[in-house]
């Protein structure tokens, strides 16, 4: 299939359609409206539905209702109305139902602005709604990346019955850039035999549930989640490595961000600076083993975020404490520049020299 | 020997955890029945909420949902927007339905979305405690009213029907009560036709059920059934309120 | 060879489908792409600026910030947020028809071209955005101009075809305006 240019929001909605999402429940927020505009406008051409509802809250609740019955389906927002979305993801997490969410995050916290950034790394690694769960998180860095993992999402929700996360910042909601459909991977899926599509008398009912009064029982049920969470994790963690070859420092950037490292890693190497780039693709589970591959040239590591600082912890956790961290982020929608990212770097080796 | 009285298909055989003199049963009961009798027990998926119906999911003998608090209507409109030709209920109390999911309720109606609400009414937070709600009568005791519920700081208590009934979607709704063998006929008759028009495709219908709670009014379950008709009803009129006209 | 280049103007005045069009072009060549707008409430009403790469190589970021090769303004806040963002020996497109003063810089390659006098004189004050982009490609022969033809057929559809004459006549002043 050719390459068509799109626009972020609406390549991930496309993605979704392609994956067979039928189904999308939202609520406006920017800056990622194209993608709920869009689903309106083309899901009922496919017989499929688009439901405008009054609250993030809502939006989610239905998105439990609809994967309970064993659909496809989707529902995105951005930074404070995936806060809002956090007690439906926590429900579909315990009542193991599959869904994609999206998150086309700004900055924050409270109301914040609409800027990019990268300031929902806590909410959405270390489970943002209540309880002992996890979910995939997914970190675009091109539209390209976002379509091919917009699609995989689906498999990956219904393979391990869990919710899963794509997130991007404003950015790439708002860009255009050159996309491509391929045909969706060829992962053997379970089949749904726990949807609710009523009984017609021929079978016991089925519950969709996250209800479990017994303490005993509810253990067994977060053993049985943990278990799978375990399971991700050595299954379905992505990264990049980039001119990691001989590099003095290796620095740590997802999304957005990343783009704009290389750019600084690039002009650094014209100056005969080595860096390299450890790119998190998904930021749960977060790529820990790729740390262990950090060459004995490297002196230290250079996180960068568009927020204060978030996944350093995680970084923190990987490098076990072989290397000194340093940080370079900008926040509230500020964006840093390759020259900036530059100078931290050229500062950070002249200091560890 | 000749059966005079069989439990209805539409429950499973658990049994109820609800308290003596509990009008619960009775309306879980109903809607079995109904669904039995309309011939849709196969096609129905129910959504209970939190509260005391919470375990509602163990006690119908259909697909089920449990719904986050107060969020049962908006995962009810998940589940028939994906399958139009199912039967789509949810059994919700009045903390979870009059308080907390409020918006779901009033834009499920506000959509009208193809599903039947059966809304359970007894002026109190029942699971938790008996705390206070929305529904709660002036004068009433609560943990969270001790003094009796004031008007001057928590308002008067909510009518939902007479809310829902301005709303064009919701093509039906009506009040009932089960406290009486009258009552509980009517309550039936009025369940049967709120799942009718959504078979029909009409709309979203609701029956908003006046039910007891001795434990947490603090009364015996026979003086219970006399508070409910000499305080509830005075201030919760019964009847319908909003029906389909014939032939539409 | 890569080309970064600002488009800004107010709400109006085309400046964001200008973008789409040298992009979708740059595509339709096979290079590399991409294309990145403001937004929020700046967009409605105030002004309006996009970042377009076109590149033989992948894009790294899609932010333009002081490496501009070249900067297309539309309006006078355009030029004084913008001309900053230009690498020395860059190409500023001025819009003259509406921007009086000249830019403060003095190493880059400035053009004033009248757009709004141009797109009048061919009927149609919209296709000022077009004879900025005519005057760039001529300049910078990024992409040729067959392409943004072909870009504009693909954006506008059957239903707008009978434009794309118009739009033609006015890529080809722009080009004449800077010759």
């Amino acid at each position: 299939m050719a390459k068509v240019l799109m626009k972020g929001n609406e390549a991930i909605a496309a993605a979704a359609m392609k994956a067979g999402c039928k189904y999308f429940f939202g609520y406006p927020i920017t800056p990622q409206n194209e993608l709920p505009e869009f689903m309106s406008r083309e899901l009922p051409k496919i017989g499929g539905v688009f439901v405008q509802a009054e609250s993030e809250v809502a939006a989610i609740n239905m998105i439990y209702g609809a994967a309970g019955t064993g659909a496809r389906v989707m529902t995105s927002s951005s930074s404070p109305g995936m806060a809002l979305k956090q007690e439906g993801i926590s429900y579909c997490a315990g009542a193991e139902l599959p869904c994609v969410i999206v998150n086309i995050s700004r900055g924050g916290p409270g109301l914040g602005g609409i800027q990019p950034s990268q300031a929902d790394y806590f909410m959405t690694t270390r489970g943002g709604g209540n309880g002992d769960y996890r979910h995939p998180v997914y970190a675009p860095a091109t539209l390209q990346e976002a379509v091919d993992l917009t699609m995989e999402a689906f498999d990956v929700a219904d393979y391990y019955r869990t919710p899963v996360i794509v997130m991007g910042d404003g950015m790439i909601g708002q860009m255009m850039e050159p996309v491509e459909f391929k045909e969706t991977s060829n992962r053997e899926l379970p089949a749904k035999d726990w949807a609710t599509t009523g009984t017609e008398g021929k079978r016991q009912p089925n519950i969709i549930n996250s209800l479990a009064l017994d303490p005993a029982e509810l253990e067994k049920h977060c053993h049985k989640l943990d278990a799978r969470y375990k399971e991700i994790e050595e299954k379905e963690v992505r990264h990049e490595m980039y001119k990691m070859e001989g590099a003095e420092i290796v620095l740590v950037a997802y999304g957005t961000t990343s783009r704009i490292v290389k750019n600084a890693i690039d002009a650094l190497q014209k100056e005969g600076i080595k860096a390299g780039l450890i790119r998190p693709i998904t930021l749960w589970p977060f790529p820990e083993k790729a740390f262990d591959a950090i060459p004995e040239t490297a002196k230290v590591i250079l996180t960068v975020e568009m927020s204060t600082g978030q996944m350093i912890d995680d970084v923190k956790i990987a490098n076990k404490g072989r290397l000194p961290i340093e940080f370079y982020g900008r926040t509230g929608g500020m964006i840093p520049t390759p020259e900036a990212i530059m100078e931290q770097v050229k500062e950070i080796l002249g200091g560890v020299k | 020997m000749s059966t005079v009285f069989s439990k209805t298909e539409g429950l499973t055989d658990k049994q109820f955890h609800y308290c003596p003199g509990c009008t619960h049963g009775i309306i879980h009961r109903l809607v079995g029945e109904v669904l039995v009798e309309l011939g849709v027990l196969g096609k129905a998926i129910g959504v209970a909420p939190v509260g005391c119906s919470v375990l509602a999911y163990d006690y119908f003998n259909c697909d089920m949902h449990e719904a986050a608090h107060g969020r049962a209507p908006a995962v009810a409109t998940g589940i028939k927007r994906v399958l139009p030709d199912n039967v789509v209920f949810t059994y919700q109390g009045d903390g979870d339905l009059a308080s907390i999911g409020t918006a779901e309720i009033i834009h499920a109606a506000h959509r009208g979305e193809k599903f039947t609400t059966i809304f359970v009414n007894n002026a109190i937070y029942g699971m938790t405690g008996g705390q206070m709600a929305p529904t709660t009568l002036i004068g009433q005791k609560a943990t969270t009213a001790p003094f009796g519920r004031d008007a001057a700081t928590t308002g008067m208590p909510l009518r939902m029907s007479e809310m829902l009934s301005t709303i064009d979607g919701a093509v039906f709704v009506e009040r009932c009560t089960v406290h009486n063998v009258a009552g509980i006929r009517k309550t039936k008759k009025a369940i049967k036709k709120a799942f009718e028009v959504q078979i029909e495709g009409k709309g979203f219908g609701i029956v908003e059920i006046l039910s007891t709670c001795p434990t947490n009014w603090g009364i015996t379950p026979v003086e219970s059934l006399k508070w409910l008709e000499e305080n509830m009803i005075p201030y919760y009129p019964l009847g319908n309120f909003r029906t389909p006209e014939e032939g539409k | 060879m890569t080309e970064k280049v600002i488009m800004a103007g107010f709400g109006g005045q085309g400046v964001m489908s200008m973008g789409q069009l040298l992009t979708y072009a740059g595509m339709i060549e096979n290079k590399q792409v991409s294309w990145l707008p403001s937004y929020g409430p700046e967009m409605r009403g105030g002004t309006a600026n996009c970042a377009v790469i076109v590149s033989e190589s992948p894009v790294g970021s899609p932010i333009i910030t002081t490496d501009a090769t070249s900067a297309i303004v539309m309006n006078l806040p355009s030029l004084v947020k913008f001309e900053e963002n230009l690498k020395a020996n860059g190409k500023l497109l001025i819009n003259s028809s509406l921007i009086e003063q000249k830019t403060k810089r003095e190493d880059v390659e400035a053009y004033y071209i009248p757009a709004n006098e141009i797109a009048n004189e061919l009927g149609n004050n919209k296709v000022a955005n077009m004879v900025m982009l005519g005057a760039f490609l001529e300049l910078t022969k990024i992409v040729n101009v067959e392409s943004v033809i072909e870009a504009l057929k693909k954006v506008f559809g059957p239903a707008k075809e009978h434009l794309v004459p118009l739009n033609k006549q006015a890529l080809e002043r722009g080009a004449a305006a800077v010759k």
